[in-house]
């Protein structure tokens, strides 16, 4: 067993349907975490007991935790291998070359995962930990947020990282359905526009919590 | 019709390679690409200068011998044309045409615009068949098969394996050829047999051969002379993952 | 020379099935022993290398292209015969061997003919049991068109890319035995000659066209499936690298050459645009279903087509052959098309073309109808031409298509030297003067697949090994010969392109060895080629100069060399043939109304001719055609 897995995971294909697989599970992630985040529309109360309920769960978050970051890591690891494979399979570039089918989102994916990487350790240092917060209040999730989002770069930067996420999401949630092989021609299409939803619920609702604090709506 | 060609020129794959200018002049709009080539060809050797070297050989689109990026384009910006049915007339008179080998490790260049695809070959050499020896075979009509999916596989066996696929993927991946006769062969009756292990070692001469991973770009299908679409590539991965829980 | 056709006694139904009982078998245990060397890799040579390898030969398979998967087998359209009769028409081997002893004008081998028809539905469940996506009907079973030159729906057909996808089956076999490791494939390497010691062929020397290294390579048996030699005529719809050098080096070491002026031409081929033209596109007959074909009326009319007023069209097929109307054979209708540019009524700037008209088939069935047809064509047609076929008529012009002329081999495939052996559209064998649509697929695969491997057997059950190593005289000399010519083609430095020569012999063969030829022009054109290949010899430029890279030039060089020879022993065919026949028309021997006349008393035989030296005008041998099957008749379409 253990051999055919690695076998598998030799091949390109291997590695994308890792890929997919984990990929998958942080989008998963992603938008229950966005739709829990939109209760800071509901006030302090409501977004705070939402926290507090996630933390009571003990043993169960750390298990998350670790799916999660076991999934970044084979999804980092499995990127950087077929990056190298792939700058490796062209030696000689092209002095003129055009695009015709591909994306904006699907050729930054690969300067797309360690922006985001990156990204996600200031949110942890910012958000979680406080490290990179000048007033954290543990538990206090809503206070820690709009005050955070109060400072114009920092809900900025949140946008543009934001950005790149939902451009992340665009091209990776169609891609694992075809990476796992799920296709019809005659609903190819909706595959397109699934991820485009997809990354614009997620993408959007980040953004416009940022812009929702940092316009004064909610204080 | 004149144009400016700015053309690859490399002796071979030893020496380093550099872009020549020359100038086509006086091109009739009928001309296509290739007997372009020919006329700037015969007046290089008249002058004396070695000629471009580059594959060619049916001229009507269905050999898959010859293939050149145009301005970027892999058989230039026309859809659905290989490069020798290309003409003249699409192209701007006086406009500058830079001509480019196919560019991936699995096509070392020969010299000029002379690229080496044998790695096809091997791809095919190891599963792209079906296991049956000649005068063995059932009555033709014996293997009843759906019209639409012999229509399906005839539509995947259409890749005449130029390699213009391999040439505009910005990864150099040969997923859309492997897909193509993995989709044609798994889609008859005949082909069900091997189906699972010719998967397997097809995906594995491909990684042999040194091409690149599908990032799903889309440009093969953009590219492709016959126009097959990348949903074959789906069909693809579907059934390496199959196979490897088959056996 | 001795011409013994090898024809087996029996009744035709049963000669091949007796014969092949005849040959002697190898021992599977010896036949690793043997080394077959196969040179072409297309519908003959990659189906007969493969199987040769599937019976457990030792077989090395040499092609120019950069894969077997290029040869131009791939070209071929339409569609392959078989009597297969799922149509319940009324078809059998029989009548498939009637019809194509009959297309071929009665000059063809009845015996190998019969046998090409018995094969015919083996090579279909051969190529299905391969994966080769035919066309269907809705309930699943194999469909079937028809073809010129026959009142059976019997041509299996996949789209307008049959031969495409029969070749790409081949190369599956190919394939699997190359990686096997039964077949060694050499790509990019060019037979230069044959290597004859005592009578027998013992090897090939070719040319690694990357290195430019000369080498040879003994073999048992040498197969060639080298293809025709429309390319004397430069322009044609072969595809460019084709050539006659493999045949033509055999047929100077002795191989008698058959029939080469048996050229076929074919009506829609989109017509010549200027100088710069390299090669002509043919367009499937198929259109001539549904299209008219006229000119104007009057000579010299230089109207736009929608221009010119019906009555003054002149439908010239409708309005000789009533009968058959459109859909003549080729060889009429490319003729008729000829005589009408001939009389300045052609169309478009050359006035080399005649109008394919879809007007009244869009008027009656509907432009979709059309589309759904024809859509492929129309749109290559618009491709190369960027006109609206839907809109404006097509402009068509006969091109040089198919040759049926080829090295002479007997009933087994077997030339004039002991183990040379042609297969394919390089052979003379079954398609007499004329070729009918769909049979040039059918015979490569029957010569590849089911006959060679029989008949190569039986050859190396007879004469044994060879024992003639490379390191032999017979090799040295011969390889020295291919080196000496590949320096002289260098050193003559001179001012014109081999390109430019091919240009210039392909004019003179046109005109006067093309579509219709006589005595007066046949005897020009033998006085220009001399001169010509003189010149060639003394004018010729190839750069780069030298012979250790890619050298394209000197390729292209070598090719014309031997096509400007070739030439020759072509024309002199024609010359003696003094009748007219399929492909072959003379105009001294025509009907009062302009059609083709036989003359069976003195010429129902095989021209096969025997090399004398360059220059020197070639020897006749013939082959007397016995027909016990068949009777006689002359051709009517009207």
């Amino acid at each position: 067993m253990a051999t055919v897995a690695l076998k598998f995971y030799s091949t390109s294909i291997g590695k994308k349907v890792v890929m997919a697989i984990t990929g998958l599970t942080l989008a998963g992630f992603l938008l229950v975490h966005a739709l829990g985040n939109l209760q800071l529309l509901w006030g302090p109360a409501r977004l705070n007991a939402y926290a507090a309920k996630l933390q009571s769960m003990g043993p169960l978050v750390w298990a998350f935790r670790l799916t999660l970051l076991a999934a970044v890591a084979l999804h980092a690891f499995s990127a950087v291998l077929l990056w190298l494979q792939n700058r490796a399979s062209r030696p000689v570039r092209y002095q003129v070359q055009q695009y015709r089918e591909t994306s904006y989102a699907a050729r930054t994916m690969i300067w797309g995962g360690p922006i985001i990487a990156l990204f996600v350790i200031y949110h942890l240092l910012h958000f979680t930990t406080g490290h990179a917060h000048g007033t954290f209040v543990k538990g206090d999730v809503y206070a820690n947020v709009t005050v955070g989002f109060r400072v114009w770069w920092i809900a900025i930067l949140y946008i543009v990282a934001n950005m790149m996420v939902a451009f992340h999401l665009y091209h990776g949630m169609w891609s694992w359905l075809q990476t796992l092989g799920a296709n019809h021609p005659k609903y190819n299409h909706w595959r397109q526009i699934f991820a485009a939803a997809f990354a614009g619920v997620v993408g959007g609702i980040n953004i416009f919590l940022p812009l929702v604090v940092l316009l004064g709506i909610r204080k | 019709m004149n144009f400016t060609l700015k053309v690859w020129r490399q002796k071979n794959p030893n020496n380093a390679g550099r872009f020549r200018t020359y100038a086509a002049t006086d091109i009739s709009s009928d001309t296509s690409f290739l007997e372009m080539l020919d006329i700037v060809n015969e007046q290089l050797i008249e002058r004396g200068d070695d000629p471009i070297a580059f594959d060619h050989d049916c001229r009507e689109g269905i050999c898959g011998t010859c293939g050149c990026v145009i301005n970027g384009f892999a058989h230039g910006h026309q859809e659905g044309t290989t490069l020798c049915q290309l003409h003249m007339r699409s192209f701007d008179d006086g406009q500058v045409i830079w001509i480019e080998p196919w560019r991936a490790r699995a096509f070392p260049l020969i010299t000029d615009l002379m690229v080496d695809r044998s790695s096809f070959d091997t791809i095919i050499q190891a599963g792209g068949f079906i296991s049956i020896r000649t005068g063995s075979p059932p009555d033709g009509n014996a293997i009843p098969i759906p019209k639409d999916e012999s229509d399906a596989a005839f539509e995947a066996a259409a890749c005449i394996g130029c390699g213009a696929c391999v040439a505009s993927c910005p990864n150099a991946s040969a997923m859309l050829f492997v897909s193509a006769k993995i989709t044609q062969l798994g889609l008859v009756p005949q082909g069900q047999p091997e189906r699972w292990d010719r998967v397997k070692s097809m995906v594995a001469a491909m990684e042999e051969a040194g091409f690149g991973a599908c990032t799903n770009h889309g440009e093969c299908e953009a590219a492709c002379p016959k126009e097959i679409p990348m949903d074959l590539i789906a069909r693809l991965n579907r059934d390496l993952v199959c196979s490897m829980v088959k056996k | 020379m001795e011409l013994d056709p090898k024809i087996p006694a029996g009744p035709i139904d049963q000669k091949w099935e007796r014969y092949k009982f005849q040959l002697k078998l190898v021992n599977p245990a010896n036949k690793r022993k043997f080394n077959i060397l196969v040179v072409g890799s297309g519908l003959a040579g990659g189906s007969t290398a493969a199987t040769l390898a599937e019976l457990g030969y030792g077989v090395d398979c040499f092609c120019y292209q950069d894969s077997p998967r290029r040869a131009h087998s791939i070209a071929a359209q339409g569609g392959i015969n078989a009597s297969k009769n799922y149509q319940n028409d009324g078809d059998s081997d029989y009548r498939l061997f009637y019809d194509t002893i009959k297309g071929g004008d009665y000059r063809s081998r009845e015996a190998n003919v019969y046998r090409l028809a018995e094969l015919s539905g083996n090579i279909i469940d051969q190529c299905v049991a391969q994966g080769v996506p035919f066309a269907r009907e809705y309930g699943g079973l194999l469909a079937n068109r028809s073809f010129g030159g026959a009142q059976v729906s019997r041509t299996f057909y996949a789209r307008g890319q049959t031969g495409q996808q029969l070749l790409l089956g081949a190369y599956s076999a190919l394939s699997r035995q190359i990686g096997l490791g039964n077949v060694k494939m050499h790509t990019r390497t060019e037979m230069l000659d044959l290597v004859v010691v005592d009578g027998r062929a013992r090897g090939i020397v070719v040319r690694d066209m990357v290195t430019g290294e000369v080498r040879s390579w003994a073999g048992d048996a040498v197969i060639l499936a080298t293809g025709g030699y429309s390319n004397v005529f430069y322009l044609s719809t072969n595809a460019k690298g084709c050539n006659v050098t493999a045949a033509y080096r055999a047929h100077k070491r002795g191989a008698a050459f058959a029939n080469p002026c048996y050229t076929q031409i074919h009506p829609t081929c989109i017509p010549v645009t200027g100088e710069h033209q390299s090669k002509l596109t043919l367009m499937s007959e198929s259109l001539r279903n549904d299209g008219r074909i006229w000119v104007p009326r009057d000579a010299d009319d230089e109207r736009r087509p929608g221009a010119i007023p019906e009555e003054e069209r002149d439908y010239y097929l409708e309005r000789r052959y009533p009968a058959f109307g459109n859909l003549v054979p080729r060889d009429v209708a490319s003729r008729a098309a000829k005589l009408v540019c001939d009389e300045s009524r052609g169309v478009g700037d050359t006035g080399l073309g005649v109008y394919l008209d879809f007007k009244t088939a869009i008027g009656r069935l509907g432009e979709d109808a059309i589309r759904e047809k024809y859509g492929n064509l129309f749109h290559m047609y618009e491709k190369i031409t960027a006109e609206n076929p839907y809109q404006s008529p097509m402009r068509i012009y006969p091109a040089l298509h198919y040759t049926m002329g080829g090295l002479w081999v007997d009933y087994n495939l077997e030339a004039t030297i002991g183990g040379l052996f042609v297969l394919g559209e390089a052979n003379f064998s079954d398609h007499g003067a004329n070729r009918l649509g769909a049979s040039a697929l059918m015979q490569g695969l029957a010569d590849g697949y089911f006959i060679a491997p029989a008949t190569v057997g039986d050859y190396l059950a007879r004469e044994g090994a060879n024992t003639i190593t490379t390191e032999s005289q017979g090799f040295k000399s011969t390889e020295t010969e291919v080196n000496e010519k590949i320096k002289r083609l260098l050193n003559i430095k001179g001012e014109r392109t081999p390109e430019s020569f091919h240009r210039e012999l392909g004019k003179i063969v046109w005109q006067h060895c093309g579509m219709g030829r006589n005595e007066a022009g046949l005897k020009q054109a033998l006085e220009e080629l001399p001169k010509l290949r003189d010149e060639f010899w003394k004018n010729l430029k190839v750069l780069p100069a030298r012979n250790d890279q890619v050298n394209q030039t000197l390729e292209k060089a070598g090719r014309v060399a031997d096509l400007l020879e070739f030439a020759e022993v072509m024309v002199a065919d024609a010359l003696n043939r003094t009748e007219s026949c399929g492909g072959h028309f003379r105009e001294e021997s025509q009907t009062e109304e302009g059609e083709a006349m036989r003359d069976d008393e003195n010429f129902a035989y095989v021209a096969a001719w025997e090399h004398a030296g360059v220059g020197e005008p070639p020897v006749l041998h013939k082959e007397q055609l016995a027909f016990e099957e068949v009777s006689l008749t002359q051709r009517s379409y009207k």
